[in-house]
């Protein structure tokens, strides 16, 4: 088990004919997962790696069967693409695509509402079952099968943690990156919930970072519906008030949004807290230990 | 991306907001000159931070004489105030404004509303102060309506806020156009903040934005080239400024360990790792996701042109970014630039082998390091001296 995708996820990439979208399709290719399509508007007929190519998501679903698509589009024309995904009224869509302004994530979340289409990111690094499916661009080598659900703001900062787990001897369920904008598809909630109810997942390791509420909500939820044990790290612990720290979701402003504040919230709700970010690991194992489900993590 | 008051306010005009645009200013002659035209009036130093007033930024003159004297003293002098900063910023320009008479003071803004993926109007009663402080010291003062991004404006959400605010009668209508305007230029121009503090009903009894202050998302400012036309880089960072040129993401700091590190997370736990081991950055650098050497090389110069810096830290995890790649970018650096302080360098992740050979034939001095707390330690270790 798995959570969001699985050997089954019929894949289609929107932007594939541009030059990230070929990169990653040849690396998702690579990895096992099962790209069905590409889109890219006016290129229908073509092949990219072997991939048909469509003008539009629904004549690509309509085709393949696919019921997931990743976005490798630039800004400008992104939530467009979002938009299409939802209307071609696909399950799952992945948004990479990093610098979409914040009124069109606004007017895309809003459209959401209601729908069957479950959106992850903009400015994301998807997302990977280990041994089953890599819908992104994180580095599948770095994963192991197991047992560990990662979920973070941050694309890099979640490779440093997998190898930290992997390193160790610990597996993980799916790692997945919910991207740093302020406006965005899944939250860290959402994907917790997720995380409870897969059977295969018996730990979470959770990576936030200032700005916004998401890590608060998140350690109400731990508190009261969580039975599996969550290790953190909040990254931004020094970062100066008022500055946007690369990520747009990431500033503290009005004195919210703070490292300490997310911090003392997720300790206060029983989550371990890595002091510093080379410990992230070594918290998860303490949270499993602390809950006797460690041994179950190994091997 | 931010402007001048200004800027904001010929804007505010644009949009039929109520406001008088002034005379903007570079010398004390100028100054005179306007005061000449408007008698009682205003010299407002124009600089991209709040809380001018308080900081000696904003000052009544009753005489051109008196508004020179005020200019000889605001022009070029470094304003420090509540959000510049212990630095300050240098006074380029002065905005002469005439002297209004203020009858009543209110706060009025529109913001994104990340929770609810809309926009959020932020009203008081009372005007002039740091909206900041009165939200923290006095919440129940605050008032605020969110607004659709899809729905628009609706004039009731005007006149609910122009209730709790207290608007008297005979202006609501005037002041749910203003709002409606304010909330037109918003959406159209891609804003991020649009604020007037303090929102004055002025000698004739009217409505006056007497400031004016708009920010922008810097996402959407490709759709924008006339407000991209209003930037002022004399406002902004120099190193920020070059690192914008080469797309990567700088923060100046006030340390002396310059990090350079792939992906903002792992950017913001490197500088907090540093402090941790009793280290203190020097900045804050996301070279992104697809550093070419030209990338590596830029990101460099700008590190080594803070005199602040005493060591480098680099910590790189590849994912998708090769290793190797990074590692032949730090050594064309490394020989075009002469890196002259110690530098310690942690590369994991893919092509880490080929990465680590390429630095070890290069015969350079670079520190190795085996994690990010290993290198934290040798690069705090290095910044006093100590290697």
């Amino acid at each position: 088990m798995s959570i969001l995708i699985n050997k089954e996820t019929k894949l289609i990439v929107q932007g594939i004919t541009g030059g990230q979208g070929r990169f990653h399709t040849e690396q998702m290719l690579n990895y096992g997962t099962n790209v069905v399509a590409g889109v890219t508007p006016g290129k229908a007929g073509e092949e990219v790696l072997g991939v048909p190519v469509f003008d539009t998501v629904k004549q690509a679903k309509q085709a393949t069967g696919a019921n997931a698509s990743i976005i490798y589009v630039p800004p400008r024309f992104a939530a467009d693409s979002i938009f299409e995904a939802i209307d071609a009224e696909l399950d799952f869509v992945v948004c990479i695509t990093e610098g979409i302004p914040v009124l069109d994530m606004a007017r895309v979340k809003n459209y959401l509402k209601g729908k069957k289409t479950k959106l992850l990111g903009p400015n994301c690094p998807g997302l990977i079952s280990p041994g089953k499916a890599k819908v992104g661009i994180l580095p599948g080598y770095i994963h192991k099968e197991g047992h560990v659900g990662v979920i973070s703001r941050s694309g890099t900062l979640t490779y440093e943690a997998v190898n930290q787990l992997t390193l160790a001897g610990i597996g993980q369920s799916t790692a997945v990156g919910i991207g740093g904008d302020p406006i965005r598809g899944l939250g860290f909630v959402d994907v917790l919930k997720m995380f409870e109810e897969d059977e295969d997942t018996y730990a979470v390791v959770m990576i936030g970072e200032i700005g916004g509420s998401g890590e608060e909500e998140a350690a109400e939820y731990i508190r009261d519906h969580m039975t599996k044990p969550v290790a953190s790290f909040i990254s931004g612990q020094t970062a100066p008030k008022g500055k946007r720290m690369g990520h747009a979701g990431a500033i503290i402003s009005g004195g919210k949004g703070t490292a300490a504040g997310k911090i003392a919230a997720l300790e206060a709700c029983g989550v371990v807290v890595a002091p510093t970010p080379d410990r992230i690991g070594e918290a998860l194992i303490t949270a499993a230990k602390r809950a006797g489900v460690y041994e179950k993590l190994l091997g | 991306m931010k402007i001048h008051e200004y800027q904001a306010k010929q804007l505010f005009l644009d949009y039929g907001i109520n406001t008088d645009k002034g005379i903007v200013c570079e010398t004390p002659e100028e100054v005179y000159e306007a005061a000449e035209k408007f008698g009682k009036c205003v010299v407002k130093a124009q600089i991209h931070s709040g809380g001018r007033g308080k900081g000696g930024g904003v000052k009544l003159a009753s005489s051109p004489d008196e508004a020179r004297e005020i200019a000889d003293n605001m022009l070029g002098m470094c304003l420090v105030t509540k959000q510049t900063g212990a630095e300050g910023k240098i006074v380029h320009k002065v905005l002469v404004t005439p002297a209004n008479e203020i009858k009543k003071e209110y706060y009025l803004s529109v913001a994104v509303d990340n929770e609810n993926a809309g926009l959020v109007i932020i009203a008081s009663a009372d005007g002039g102060t740091e909206i900041e402080d009165m939200a923290a010291n006095h919440p129940e003062l605050i008032i605020k309506e969110n607004v659709s991004v899809y729905e628009g404006y609706h004039g009731y959400n005007g006149l609910e806020v122009a209730r709790r605010m207290g608007i008297p009668a005979e202006l609501k209508k005037d002041f749910v156009k203003m709002l409606g305007s304010m909330i037109k230029l918003f959406l159209e121009k891609n804003c991020s903040l649009v604020e007037i503090n303090p929102l004055i009903i002025d000698g004739n009894d009217k409505l006056f934005a007497l400031d004016a202050k708009i920010t922008f998302d810097d996402n959407a400012l490709m759709r924008h080239p006339e407000i991209v036309e209003l930037r002022d880089i004399l406002e902004e960072d120099p190193k920020e400024v070059k690192a914008s040129e080469f797309d990567l993401n700088y923060i100046s700091l006030s340390g002396n360990i310059g990090c350079l590190v792939n992906g903002a997370g792992l950017a913001m736990a490197t500088m907090d790792i540093i402090s941790k081991f009793g280290g203190s950055p020097a900045n804050f650098l996301d070279v992104g996701g697809s550093a070419t050497t030209e990338k590596v090389t830029a990101a460099f110069e700008i590190l080594l042109s803070d005199p602040n810096v005493k060591a480098i830290m680099v910590n790189i995890f590849g994912g998708i970014m090769r290793c190797d790649i990074i590692a032949e970018g730090i050594v064309f650096a490394a020989d075009k630039l002469g890196i002259n302080v110690p530098l310690v360098v942690r590369l994991e992740g893919t092509n880490v082998n080929e990465g680590k050979e390429i630095l070890k034939n290069s015969g350079l001095n670079i520190i190795a390091a085996e994690d990010m707390a290993d290198a934290a330690h040798k690069a705090v270790n290095a910044a006093k001296g100590g290697m």
